[in-house]
């Protein structure tokens, strides 16, 4: 273990002295550096200025805690665990049925909002217990293939292991097991006010849920000249096993959003952190009534396409509707942390008073 | 000594022609070249590469990245590991190179240096790496020895060769012998201190010893020629044969820390394996269930897959071994290093000294020192001795230390030596005058000695004193008109007030250490038997005759005080002999020379018999000159609870004296205990007496910690614990004494003994027995020592202590060359210690303590993240901040910290020693320490995991979108992490100085930065795969939640530790925390006051401390410095005068004692 250390750094030979001659030649500048006189700022733990810091800190986690607090309670969110609701309990049976699994499965789930979602609500999809955080799968990608580079496009990187290409040796894309497990149930909403009032159809605006520069740098088509379609830049290349429609044909409403650009292949496509998760799915279009406010309260319905197998890994599937603020979403630990924080902080300040009250006051602990 | 490798059979004698070539070729020995450089251009890399490598912080990052290299394993990618190291590797390479290249110089120069060669019976001017073995040389005064001379010859009376040494010191009296013939004698060694072998010539064969040898790495001095065959050459030299093998010191942080970072292997090896586990028990639960959408590789089950997670976990979890601390550390000590070179207040402009900080790996030690063993002469000395005082004929005469009076003027006495100085003029005006008791008083201190006289033009006198008291006697006679001229072995030539005088000398009584005292018997001009005598008070007391009763009362006095001032004092006394008597008395002195047996008791019966009632004359005061500040130096040391004993050659009066002198011993010190038995069981009596009395109650065995220690626990230390006495008490111990008290059953008891005493001084101790002093102390003490010295006999103390201190600027640099630091005067210790010392130990301290709870909390999130993401081996962070975060974005902060950092500044340092006392208990940095650094770590680490997670857990943008993605998430925790590492920083840092401010500032601004630019479109365009994390920065750090995390997160790593911290200050505050309170109520202290030294009241009978060796009377009186006395003018001899050096004898006792 000796060894350890190596030999010791030796002298380097600062060789701005050798100029020098006379009778004083190696005497060292005296500078504030060299001589470790460097003004400075020695601050120090004294009572002046740890006891008001430490309410004052508290009296600021007070404040924050309380306006975020405040601020989530103004967010309204609802939440709904679809995987063997309503009708979609028939849909999960059958795809427990690994045979069944290319085989579309409709069903419908309803729900009630007792209070009116005011604002800009968003429509999530969640999943839980799905890891999208472990590291062989979060590296089971490509981003040169989706940035849409030409040449990655036909030669996958080795990173799409095991997907890279199928079993005909045609090239995947887009390739990984991130794309291959895109996923894809998808929703219709429908507002009933009261049962039997008319069924409106609550309009999603299905753009605009992803990253400004995702859509605009991180994901590109390949490119193309005029004449070509998507259909034949993907030419050559195969959509991962599980898909059930080519990347070219992702939305069939939106030609522009097809490909690589496909905005719900985005918002998978940035993994989650944790493996209970939700990612976007669509936003309220508060264009027409009685939805300009936003949803109002009433019964709801939404008509699912169940495809997404999460029967495998235990994982449940949900569906949450959520308003935001500034703050975010709907997650209470931020204030509620600050306000045992600041609890937590003046207990400590109160103490440490006392401390200083009984011992420290008249610093007779200070002499030596 | 490629040629000697290749040669099949070993040396077994060297066999040499002189001065013929072609006879000693077919030998095929090393020539005068020497190469220290380790690397050429084309070996350096592979070479130095090869070295790196063996280094086994570098052999585990290599490691690392072969595991990175398998792409089961590889959880990060290689320039996380590759950039780090090729850092170090550069750093290092390039420092090694700078050193090779110094040592290439310094080769190049040495090799090139001409030196003249008999060659062809001419000398020829050579340059040294051509000179060959077998050849006969030149040395000429001041030029270095080429190489290992057997000397033959030298300009000098009975040969005597002057050389000041590298590696020894000393003076040879060689014999003369004649360049022809043929040596045989050992092979190359590297024994200093021996030489065997024998001469041939003209058929006659002579024993060699070391006597008859001159080393390379010595100087020629104070001689004109010589001429020596060379014997070894090159690297056959016995000072290349024993350098190289230096020991490399270590620190016990040092020790500490490899301790640690194993511990550190097997922790990591803990945590991989419980994330192992954890993966396979997930594997078997939810792995098996998900390969539905990552299906696994080939072969690879739960079992298999928890394996290769172990080590992919070891590559992600690197990081708490530290493998940046090792440069780091370098990198500070070397800092504070520079710092000792540059302190403008250890630079001595007389001698234009700097400090040096020689060894550059043992900073922070110097805070920690529990014990320091110090020589006598020359470090706490000056190694100058001055004539202060005298009194002659009951009156003192000279100046009081601390009192400013003129100088008196010596210009009227055209011999005076003008170097001397003398403070009362009243004296000078009774020698002219003509006072008879005056006069005679300098006329026995110009004739009463061994002094040899060199005049080498007119009226430019030398004196070559064996010892430098009687060279200041003689010297002072001088000066005050009784000048010392010349002597031959039957008389002695002064000039008395201007007028030659010649004295026969009948005799000489010379000195020993019985007698204490010598004596020589004269005659004078007109025919007046005089016996001069000096020497001890107490022993010429004993002498003197009845009618000087009265005087004898006077000049006690006058004695007790010139002891009471530190001062040596030497009695003097007179005896008019009548003719009858001298004659019968000198009949009788020649037969018992020439006797068989019995010789030297009959000496002394008659020598005895003739040195009675004398007639006091008076006393003299010569000061052995302390260096500055030595008294104060010592008083702030012993403050600093740091032991002092002083390790010495010389005599126990000398040695007692300077004791006082120095503060060491004082008057009020409840008992000074002298151990000077000469037996084994007197030895152990005295020293059990001793401990009996200074603590009664303690137990008769001593109380001996064994514990282990070190890697693996497999060292065993023994540890002696301290004994509380009351009381102040001091222990002398003599030279034999120490002979028996060092044995393996008397050793506890020394230390003991030793160790409850506030002073310690050891006498007429070899250098030997100083260095098992010193390992005596080491090994049963575990504290940290400090040897300081100036000659070549501190050199086995400064090699074995833990850390060697050279006085700088003395003769002889031996010392300075094997020890660690070096500088002018014994006062700079302590700002060495005091200052930079504690400094260094702090910054060191504080960095470690920094740096590894830095990295373990980096560490640990990872470990909790683990959890979530099926102990796949996931990194929390991008792979980028991985990379840099200890190279870049917390390397500097932490530099600065520990190259800037002091509590309190230097003043503040030096007038409160107490400071001092944390670093020698270890208090700063310790395994508990450690602990605690870890526990803290942890706590950080979950504040910075879990708060980010619940914080963002099922939330989003305020926009609606993504937020708890896998890179938004990353760089908000390293963005945390960050933050409250530099907030833990700036907690730690208690001086800002502007350098500071703008590292932490910078390496913030840097962070965001740098984070901004990798995650950038450009970037990520450019190197699409290495930048994945484009627009993470911008889409998430404009989140108001995200900042709030992060403040959440600061407060909660910072306040507990403001909170605790505060607590410690106000209940248990320590003396940094008290001293740093009086700097903000006070103003700076003003510079301590240079104090005149106490006077003190002495009750000691006697100052008598002559440091006078036997043997030099029957050397003047031999006659045998007269042959060839060489009558040549030379002016390289500046020596002697009023300050009179003692080096060039002193050794000489070294050398035989060895």
């Amino acid at each position: 273990m000796q060894g350890l250390l190596g030999k010791p750094l030796g002298r380097v030979h600062w060789s701005n002295k050798a100029a020098k001659t006379g009778p004083l030649a190696h005497r060292p500048d005296n500078s504030a550096f060299m001589q470790q006189r460097l003004p400075a700022w020695s601050p120090m733990l004294t009572t002046s200025t740890v006891l008001p810091f430490m309410y004052c800190m508290a009296v600021l986690c007070l404040v924050v805690g309380v306006s975020l607090l405040i601020t989530v309670q103004g967010t309204q969110e609802m939440k709904l665990d679809y995987t063997e609701a309503g009708t979609c309990n028939n849909c999960f049976q059958s795809l427990k049925n690994v045979s069944n699994a290319g085989k579309s499965c409709s069903c419908r789930v309803v729900f009630t909002l007792e209070h009116e979602f005011k604002g800009d609500v968003f429509f999530y999809y969640g999943l839980q217990n799905f890891h999208q955080n472990l590291r062989k799968y979060m590296d089971s990608r490509d981003d040169a293939q989706m940035v849409g580079r030409k040449q990655n496009l036909k030669n996958p990187s080795s990173y799409c292991e095991p997907y890279i290409r199928d079993e005909k040796d045609v090239p995947i894309a887009p390739c990984g097991a991130v794309a291959n497990s895109m996923f894809n149930d998808s929703f219709a909403l429908q507002y009933q006010g009261q049962p039997g009032d008319p069924i409106n159809t609550v309009p999603l605006y299905r753009k605009g849920i992803a990253w400004y520069t995702d859509e605009n740098v991180k994901f590109r088509n390949p490119p193309k000249n005029k004449s070509q379609t998507l259909a034949q830049v993907f030419e050559g290349t195969t959509s991962p096993p599980y898909w059930q429609k080519p990347v070219y044909l992702l939305d069939p409403l939106d030609a522009t959003n097809n490909g690589f650009i496909n905005e719900d292949l985005i918002v998978w496509m940035r993994e989650a952190a944790f493996p209970n998760f939700k990612k976007l799915y669509g936003v309220l279009v508060r264009t027409q009534e009685p939805f300009t406010n936003g949803l109002p309260a009433g019964n709801y319905s939404i008509d699912i396409v169940y495809n997404f197998p999460v029967q495998y890994f235990k994982g449940r599937k949900q569906v949450v509707l959520s308003t935001v603020t500034w703050f975010g979403g709907q997650n209470r630990f931020l204030p509620i942390a600050y306000l045992v924080t600041s609890g937590l902080v003046f207990i400590i300040a109160i103490f440490l008073t006392v401390i200083w009250w009984k011992f420290g006051k008249d610093a007779k602990n200070m002499n030596e | 000594s490629l040629f000697m490798m290749s040669l099949p059979v070993q040396e077994e004698e060297r066999y040499i022609h002189a001065n013929n070539r072609p006879l000693n070729l077919p030998y095929q020995y090393a020539d005068n070249a020497i190469r220290t450089s380790k690397y050429n251009v084309f070996s350096f890399l592979p070479l130095n590469l090869f070295e790196q490598f063996q280094r086994l912080a570098n052999a585990y990052f290599l490691v690392l990245l072969i595991l990175q290299l398998i792409p089961e394993i590889s959880s990060l990618s290689w320039f996380t590991t590759v950039v780090p190291l090729l850092l170090v590797l550069t750093m290092t390479a390039v420092k090694d190179a700078s050193d090779d290249i110094n040592r290439h110089r310094s080769d190049k120069q040495v090799n090139n240096r001409r030196v003249d060669v008999l060659i062809d019976g001419e000398l020829r001017s050579e340059k040294w790496m051509n000179v060959q073995v077998g050849d006969v040389i030149k040395l000429e005064n001041n030029q270095f020895v080429t190489a290992d001379l057997l000397l033959l010859t030298s300009s000098e009376p009975l040969n005597l060769v002057y050389i000041e040494t590298a590696e020894l010191d000393g003076t040879f009296i060689l014999k003369c012998v004649f360049p022809t013939g043929e040596v045989r004698c050992e092979p190359p060694n590297n024994r200093l201190d021996k030489f065997k072998g024998t001469l041939t010539v003209n058929g006659q064969t002579y024993a060699l010893d070391n006597d008859k040898v001159l080393l390379r790495g010595c100087t020629l001095r104070n001689t004109e020629w010589c001429f020596g065959l060379v014997v070894f050459g090159g690297p056959d030299t016995k000072l290349m044969q024993s350098s190289g093998k230096t020991v490399f010191k270590r620190t016990s942080i040092d020790g500490l820390m490899n301790v640690l970072v194993l511990c550190i292997f097997g922790f990591l090896a803990v945590m991989c394996s419980i994330l192992a586990v954890g993966n396979a028990i997930w594997e078997v639960r939810e792995g098996s269930v998900f390969i539905a959408f990552l299906p696994r590789p080939n072969g690879v089950n739960a079992g298999f897959s928890a394996f290769l997670t172990f080590w992919s976990y070891v590559i992600i979890l690197n990081t708490v071994v530290p493998i940046s601390l090792y440069v780091s550390v370098e990198i500070i000590r070397l800092g504070n290093s520079f710092y000792i070179d540059w302190d403008r207040k250890m630079y001595y402009p007389k001698s234009d000294t700097p400090a040096q900080a020689r060894t550059t790996t043992l900073n922070e030690e110097l805070g920690q020192i529990k014990y320091i063993f110090s020589d006598k002469t020359g470090t706490l000395t000056q190694n100058i001795m001055t004539f202060n005082k005298c009194s002659i004929n009951g009156k003192s005469y000279g100046r009081s230390i601390g009192e400013k009076t003129q100088t008196v003027d010596f210009t009227w006495n055209e011999l005076a030596d003008p170097k001397f100085v003398f403070h009362d003029p009243s004296l000078v005006e009774l020698v002219r005058e003509g006072d008879l008791a005056a006069q005679h008083f300098f006329r026995l201190l110009a004739l009463c000695h061994t002094v040899m006289p060199e005049e080498k033009t007119e009226g430019e006198l030398y004196y070559q004193a064996q010892s430098p008291d009687e060279g200041a006697l003689v010297t002072a006679a001088r000066n005050f008109g009784f000048v010392f001229r010349s002597r031959t072995p039957e008389s002695i030539r002064i000039m008395e007030m201007g007028q030659e005088v010649t004295y026969d000398l009948l005799a000489v009584l010379d000195f020993n250490n019985v007698r204490k005292r010598m004596s020589v018997i004269v005659r004078s001009p007109k025919g007046k038997l005089i016996l001069f005598c000096k020497g001890a008070d107490t022993i010429v007391y004993e002498r003197l005759h009845p009618s000087c009763l009265k005087l004898k009362d006077t000049t006690t006095s006058h004695l007790n005080e010139y002891a009471g001032d530190g001062l040596r004092t030497l009695a003097l006394a007179y005896k008019d002999l009548d003719d009858d008597y001298m004659e019968d008395w000198r009949r009788r002195h020649h037969e018992a020379n020439i006797a068989m047996d019995g010789k030297e008791e009959r000496l002394d019966e008659l020598y005895e018999e003739i040195e009675k009632d004398l007639m006091l004359l008076g006393a003299t005061a010569v000061e052995d000159k302390l260096q500055d500040g030595v008294p104060q130096t010592i008083e702030q040391l012993a403050k600093a609870d740091i032991k002092i004993w002083v390790l010495t050659g010389d005599k126990q009066e000398t040695a007692e004296n300077i004791g006082y002198a120095c503060n060491m011993l004082r008057e009020d010190m409840t008992e000074v205990f002298i151990v000077a038995a000469n037996t084994a069981e007197g030895v152990r009596e005295e020293l059990e007496k001793a401990r009996r009395t200074m603590c009664p109650d303690a137990p008769d065995k001593p109380v001996v910690v064994e514990a282990r220690a070190g890697l693996f626990w497999r060292q065993k230390t023994r540890k002696v614990e301290d004994e509380a006495v009351n009381g102040e008490y001091a222990l002398v111990i003599n030279g034999h004494s120490l002979a028996y008290a060092l044995e393996k059953d008397l050793e506890l008891e020394l230390l003991r003994t030793a160790c409850m005493c506030q002073t310690v001084i050891c006498c007429r101790v070899t250098p030997l027995q100083k260095a098992q002093v010193v390992e005596l102390v080491k090994h049963y003490k575990q504290a940290v020592t400090l040897a300081i010295g100036d000659g070549a006999n501190d050199v086995s103390m400064i090699k074995a202590a833990h850390i060697g201190v050279g006085i700088s600027g003395q003769e002889g640099m031996q010392a300075v060359l094997s020890s660690d630091y070096s500088f002018a005067q014994f006062r700079y210790l302590q700002r060495l210690l005091l200052v930079h010392g504690r400094w260094s130990y702090l910054r060191m301290c504080k960095f470690l303590r920094y740096f590894f709870y830095k990295n373990f909390t980096f560490t640990f999130v990872h470990f909790w993240y683990a959890f979530f993401c099926g102990f796949s081996a996931q990194t929390v962070y991008d792979e980028w901040f991985i990379t840099l975060y200890n190279l870049v974005y917390t390397a500097l902060p932490v530099l600065g910290m520990s190259l800037f950092d002091q509590d309190v500044n230097d003043r503040w340092s030096s007038q409160h020693p107490q400071l001092y006392s944390p670093g020698q208990l270890n208090l700063y940095f310790s395994k508990k320490a450690f602990v605690r650094c870890m526990m803290h770590s942890c706590y950080s680490s979950l504040i910075l995991f879990f708060i980010p997670w619940a914080a963002m857990y099922d939330t989003v943008r305020d926009d609606g979108k993504d937020i708890v993605d896998y890179q938004s998430f990353a760089l908000l925790a390293q963005t945390c992490l960050l933050i409250a590492v530099t907030i833990q920083l700036s907690l730690d840092t208690h001086y800002w100085t502007a350098v500071n401010q703008f590292f932490v500032w910078g390496s913030l601004s840097a962070y965001f930065a740098i984070t901004f630019t990798m995650y950038s479109n450009g970037m990520f365009l450019i190197f699409t795969s290495t930048f994945p994390f484009i627009g993470t920065a911008r889409n998430s750090l404009n989140q108001p939640n995200v900042w709030l995390t992060i403040l959440l997160t600061s407060i909660l790593c910072a306040l507990p530790v403001v909170a605790y911290r505060f607590t410690l200050i106000q209940l248990w505050p320590t003396i940094n925390d008290k001293v740093r309170h009086k700097v903000r109520k006070e103003a700076l202290p003003a510079p301590a006051p240079r104090r005149p030294p106490v006077r003190r009241i002495s009750t000691r009978r006697s100052g008598y401390a002559f440091s006078h060796a036997q043997g030099y009377g029957e050397l003047v009186t031999s006659g045998r410095f007269l042959l060839r006395r060489p009558q040549k003018i030379r002016t390289d001899r500046g020596r002697g005068g009023g300050e009179v050096r003692r080096k060039q004898s002193a050794p000489k006792v070294w050398m035989r004692s060895r």
